[in-house]
């Protein structure tokens, strides 16, 4: 059985929530799996980072380099490349990043590759089975990969609980001299913060948060009027924001906003898992979608299936009503 | 500046409710609604644009059969110079190292300055930009949203991550990029454009015009293959409301008192 390693993604000197879902993933493919934890990176957040990991990996490998003290993936790839043993199979977090460093982390190694997997069905030791996720979510496919020669599995965020185990007492294993000559020709500048927008919608108890299914700009009004009755604000998903009918500060999901509203209308959108991960704290879910079979009626508490042009504009009326407010 | 950008033909999730055939191996095809994968469309504008501004041409690439013509012609309306489609029965079964090694061929034919991809198909994972990068040994760079062309061969460019932030970079020509959505707004194309594009002839290149090893390529190359489609299983699911547009109304109402949306 080829040895499983975990790309830790860290920041600040903490392990993403990644680390404990890689290792859940590594004990998907091979229940007897010792996974060895990999952290690039420099100085005191490095070492930090691999202590944090000495309850919940056996093996630490850490590695410590200057030029990848910000995580530019086309540096890490060529330290991992230079670091992890042949046919390996090795599990990233299917991020931002993930996705950077992954595919050419595929065709260094001479691996197979498979991305943004969110269950695994396990092995018979030269393939693996998998899980995928195709059509914004609409249908799932089993995939077949050769492992062979080793395999690169980008890991879906959240699609992996960690497990509950007594604490490991995880050797460090120093491999920063094996990194050889790092060269990119790609080079990081710096990282521009996103501008706070006219509405915060990270501190409202009520979104009324858009999708597709808005249709157009001047619809935007219609949410925004319900939003007004309820004491709440309008949030919306990606494609709102593309369209440029909102500005990219109204957007819930893991390239925009984290949101964490008691209740949350999630209005004529199909629930991407980009823009369910936006969403925290247990909300109370509401989703209105006249597709009944959108993938959102699967994570939320109640649905309604209606056209929100026509729904919304009839659920303002009854809550002004309700609320005593006159217009 | 001379510019591929590759897309594909796919079917339209915001038009299509996608079903499994009876066999279950594959999703219900027929009457299905077909477009230009969405991010793709962003590359293509994209790459227009850079070209109007720094000079240069666009191609528009895709690998497939005849049927993906249309959305080679789609892009050359919208101002893509010309298409070349690379079509062969080996390419059948393909997966992205397969795509990417076709790509590869037909990138080192030419002499392109800058590749452009879209960051993630419909039924694909973000995979054939990022291998193609690494075969022809260029930088890349993934969910890319803006670009800047600096002097001296090199780009400036954003990248999408966390919490709307930006990751800026500076990477040598020639390179390879996926495209995010929003990067721009892609130009409306309409019947008279694709008309005025219908009779340009598109090249179309195999194996052996490529120089792509059929073993290489295909189901015969493939390391990762799809065995069957499934609906997802339904977790716990939405309760339905049931009753007319004002009961239903009426129970939400009363829901969101209960938990906190409304008072």
């Amino acid at each position: 059985m080829a040895r499983i390693f975990a790309y830790i993604a860290h920041k600040g000197g903490v392990a993403d929530d990644s680390a404990a879902e890689l290792a859940a993933a590594a004990k998907k493919i091979d229940a007897g799996a010792s996974p060895v934890a990999v952290v690039t990176g420099w100085g005191p957040d490095l070492d930090a980072v691999c202590e944090s990991l000495r309850s919940s990996y056996s093996e630490i490998w850490k590695v410590a380099n200057q030029a990848i003290a910000y995580p530019n993936a086309e540096l890490v790839r060529q330290a991992l490349v230079n670091v992890i043993p042949r046919d390996s199979i090795v599990l990233v977090p299917h991020s931002h990043f993930g996705i950077d460093l992954a595919p050419g982390l595929s065709i260094k190694t001479n691996s197979a590759f498979v991305s943004d997997v969110l269950a695994i069905d396990g092995t018979d030791g030269t393939s693996l089975k998998v899980v995928r996720q195709e059509f914004g979510g609409q249908v799932s496919a089993h995939v077949r990969c050769d492992i062979s020669s080793g395999a690169i599995i980008s890991i879906r965020p959240g699609a992996f609980k960690p497990v509950e185990s007594s604490p490991l007492a995880g050797v460090m294993v120093d491999k920063s001299a094996e990194v050889g000559a790092l060269t990119a020709a790609r080079r990081y500048l710096e990282t521009i913060v996103a501008e706070a927008g006219d509405v915060d919608i990270t501190k409202q108890n009520v979104l009324v948060s858009v999708g597709r299914g808005i249709q157009e700009q001047d619809n935007i009004a219609i949410a925004q009027e319900l939003a007004d009755a309820l004491g709440g604000a309008v949030s919306c998903s990606r494609p709102v924001v593309d369209a440029k009918w909102l500005p990219k500060s109204r957007q819930v999901g893991s390239s925009g906003q984290t949101v964490k509203p008691k209740v949350y209308l999630a209005c004529g959108m199909s629930g991407s898992f980009q823009h369910l991960a936006g969403i925290k704290g247990n909300p109370f879910i509401v989703a209105i979608n006249k597709n009944p079979k959108a993938p959102i009626f699967q994570v939320a508490d109640v649905g309604v299936v209606a056209d929100i042009l026509e729904f919304l504009p009839e659920l303002t009326e009854k809550v002004r009503e309700v609320k005593g407010i006159s217009v | 500046m001379e510019i591929l950008v590759c897309v594909r033909r796919v079917p339209d999730t915001s038009e299509n409710e996608i079903q499994l055939s009876s066999a279950g191996n594959d999703i219900e095809r027929d009457d299905l609604v077909y477009s230009v994968n969405e991010p793709d469309n962003y590359a293509v504008e994209e790459a227009i644009q850079i070209a109007a501004n720094a000079g240069g041409n666009v191609t528009v690439v895709t690998v497939g059969s005849e049927e993906d013509e249309e959305v080679l012609r789609r892009e050359m309306a919208m101002g893509a110079n010309q298409g070349v489609l690379l079509s062969d029965d080996a390419f059948a079964g393909s997966d992205g190292k397969g795509i990417a090694t076709i790509l590869k061929a037909l990138v080192q034919k030419g002499h392109y300055d800058l590749v452009l991809t879209g960051t993630q198909a419909e039924d694909g994972g973000a995979q054939v930009g990022g291998m193609l990068a690494a075969l022809l040994d260029y930088p890349f760079a993934s969910l890319v949203n803006a670009i800047t062309v600096l002097d001296g061969g090199k780009l400036k460019i954003s990248r999408e991550i966390e919490g709307g932030n930006r990751e800026m970079s500076e990477i040598d020509l020639p390179c390879v990029l996926s495209i995010q959505t929003g990067i721009n707004e892609p130009r409306y194309v309409g019947m008279r454009g694709i008309r005025q594009v219908a009779s340009v002839e598109i090249p179309t290149f195999g194996t052996s015009d490529l120089g792509v090893d059929p073993a290489s390529v295909g189901t015969a190359g493939a390391k990762v293959k799809r065995t069957d489609y499934f609906m997802p299983v339904l977790g716990k699911g939405a309760e339905i409301l049931q009753g007319s547009q004002e009961e239903i109304i009426d129970q939400l109402i009363e829901l969101m008192k209960a938990k906190g949306g409304l008072n």
